[in-house]
């Protein structure tokens, strides 16, 4: 209880509407290394002027690429995020994104279909109701966030492999690129050993209920072997790729594989 | 006259002391570069969800935004990691840390705890660390052990979930980690401080002796 109670500060609504406005993408953050008055401060502590804004972002991106190995190399298929008991999930769950839940993506089930594209054998697309019909489990896992925040969830769907499986993807294929109906088009590529992870979900329900809408109605993708951005909601397509197509927040800059 | 006169070949006869070996100075600042930069972005990480009722002042955080604290927090970690293991391997292979840091009684810490707050602690031999540098020395090596645990836990909480049940759960590792942090700036401001008011201390460690 006492555990629970100190996770709802970093979760204040209010606080998520500020970091929600501070985490807005635009033009000088994309250039996240330019023209900051810290380096001013690094430049004076350290006394030589390592960071010259240009070679210092080319090679955080290496890095950032190294990082992506590493964290391929040091993934096991078969490390299951720890699972917890009813009592322990987070109330309420908060809701996290780059805009106001009034601007969440407002799907409606009857025109929503999700379409299956790339390295698969049936290309079908899928109703909401046919989703539905696939056999579920539930998993009470931990939500972490890029920002540092982690919130406990119940998730109810289908295992995304076996979906997968079903719609006969060709899973040596290196990616499921996700795309979604948030505005400014939201995506994510989830790399494929990650997609098969027994515990990545295709997710349709929250908390026993049918996925509200801050959760992402009506499907969402959870990945407790990544970080929250990484588990895309609103999904409207997934696509199994070799190309590596970039993600939203991927492209800004978060490191791509975010693995936990 | 002759009494003062200093041959060169007496010069060469008594070299200076070495107080720090070349791989202390070498490590020791790589360390405080690395450290520096990991304080910085990890104030900008912590400014995306602050676990008090405070932030950072922006200027004083690097990276520009969180994606760019967290570029440099997660490379500079590799600097501090790489670097830290070598220090901790060399000095206990070399007997460093036996022969300077140990052994820490309470009664010499306590002695010397007195003897500092009534400005009569002595800096005559650089060579001896008198008990407030062994304990502060030794715990902050201990703060840096558990600051890269807490990290890495939290970097990889499900491949690495042995390590942060270590530390409780997640967001307990994540206060831990705050506190280890806040424990080295603490430590940081002494350490510049008292280096300033015994400045032979510093210059032995830029050039050795």
């Amino acid at each position: 209880m006492a555990k629970r109670s100190f996770l709802i500060p970093g979760v204040d609504k209010r606080l998520l509407i500020k970091d929600s406005i501070k985490t807005m993408p635009d033009v000088t953050r994309r250039r996240f290394i330019a023209g900051s008055a810290s380096l001013g401060a690094l430049t004076l502590l350290t006394g030589c002027d390592v960071v010259d804004s240009s070679s210092a972002e080319e090679m955080l991106k290496s890095v950032s690429k190294f990082n992506d190995a590493v964290q391929a190399f040091i993934f096991n298929p078969d490390a299951l995020a720890p699972t917890f008991p009813e009592s322990a999930i987070t109330k309420p769950f908060p809701f996290n994104a780059y805009y106001d839940l009034d601007d969440a993506p407002d799907v409606s089930a009857a025109d929503w279909k999700l379409e299956v594209r790339g390295l698969v054998d049936n290309k079908k697309s899928w109703t909401l109701d046919e989703l539905h019909k696939l056999p579920q489990v539930t998993q009470i896992t931990r939500h972490i966030c890029v920002e540092g925040w982690s919130a406990i969830g119940s998730w109810t769907g289908t295992p995304l492999r076996d979906f997968l499986k079903l719609i006969g993807a060709d899973t040596r294929a290196k990616y499921v690129w996700f795309q979604c109906a948030d505005k400014d088009g939201y995506n994510s590529p989830l790399d494929m050993r990650s997609a098969l992870h027994p515990q990545t979900q295709m997710t349709f329900k929250y908390a026993n209920e049918i996925l509200p809408r801050a959760y992402g109605f009506p499907v969402k993708i959870r990945v407790p072997t990544k970080l929250g951005f990484k588990n895309p909601k609103y999904v409207v397509s997934m696509e199994v790729t070799n190309d590596y197509k970039g993600g939203y927040w991927e492209d800004q800059g978060y490191n791509s594989f975010s693995g936990s | 006259m002759a009494s003062l006169t200093v041959t060169d070949e007496q010069v060469r006869a008594t070299p200076a002391k070495v107080i720090q070996p070349a791989w202390v100075r070498v490590m020791h600042w790589i360390n405080a570069f690395a450290m520096i930069l990991m304080i910085l972005s990890g104030w900008q990480i912590y400014n995306a969800s602050p676990l008090f009722g405070f932030t950072f002042p922006r200027d004083y955080t690097l990276g520009g935004w969180l994606g760019g604290g967290l570029l440099w927090h997660f490379a500079a970690m590799w600097l501090l990691m790489v670097n830290g293991l070598a220090y901790l391997v060399t000095g206990f292979a070399t007997g460093r840390f036996r022969k300077k840091l140990f052994p820490i009684t309470p009664s010499g810490v306590l002695h010397d705890v007195r003897a500092a707050l009534t400005f009569k602690l002595g800096h005559d031999d650089l060579t001896v660390y008198n008990y407030v540098q062994r304990l502060l020395y030794a715990g902050i090596i201990v703060v840096g052990v558990l600051i890269v645990l807490t990290g890495l836990g939290m970097w990889k909480p499900v491949q690495l979930h042995w390590l942060v049940m270590l530390f409780g759960d997640y967001p307990t590792a994540r206060y831990i980690h705050f506190f280890c942090m806040a424990a080295i700036c603490a430590f940081l401001v002494i350490h510049v401080l008292l280096a300033l008011l015994v400045p032979k201390s510093l210059r032995a460690m830029i050039i050795g002796r």
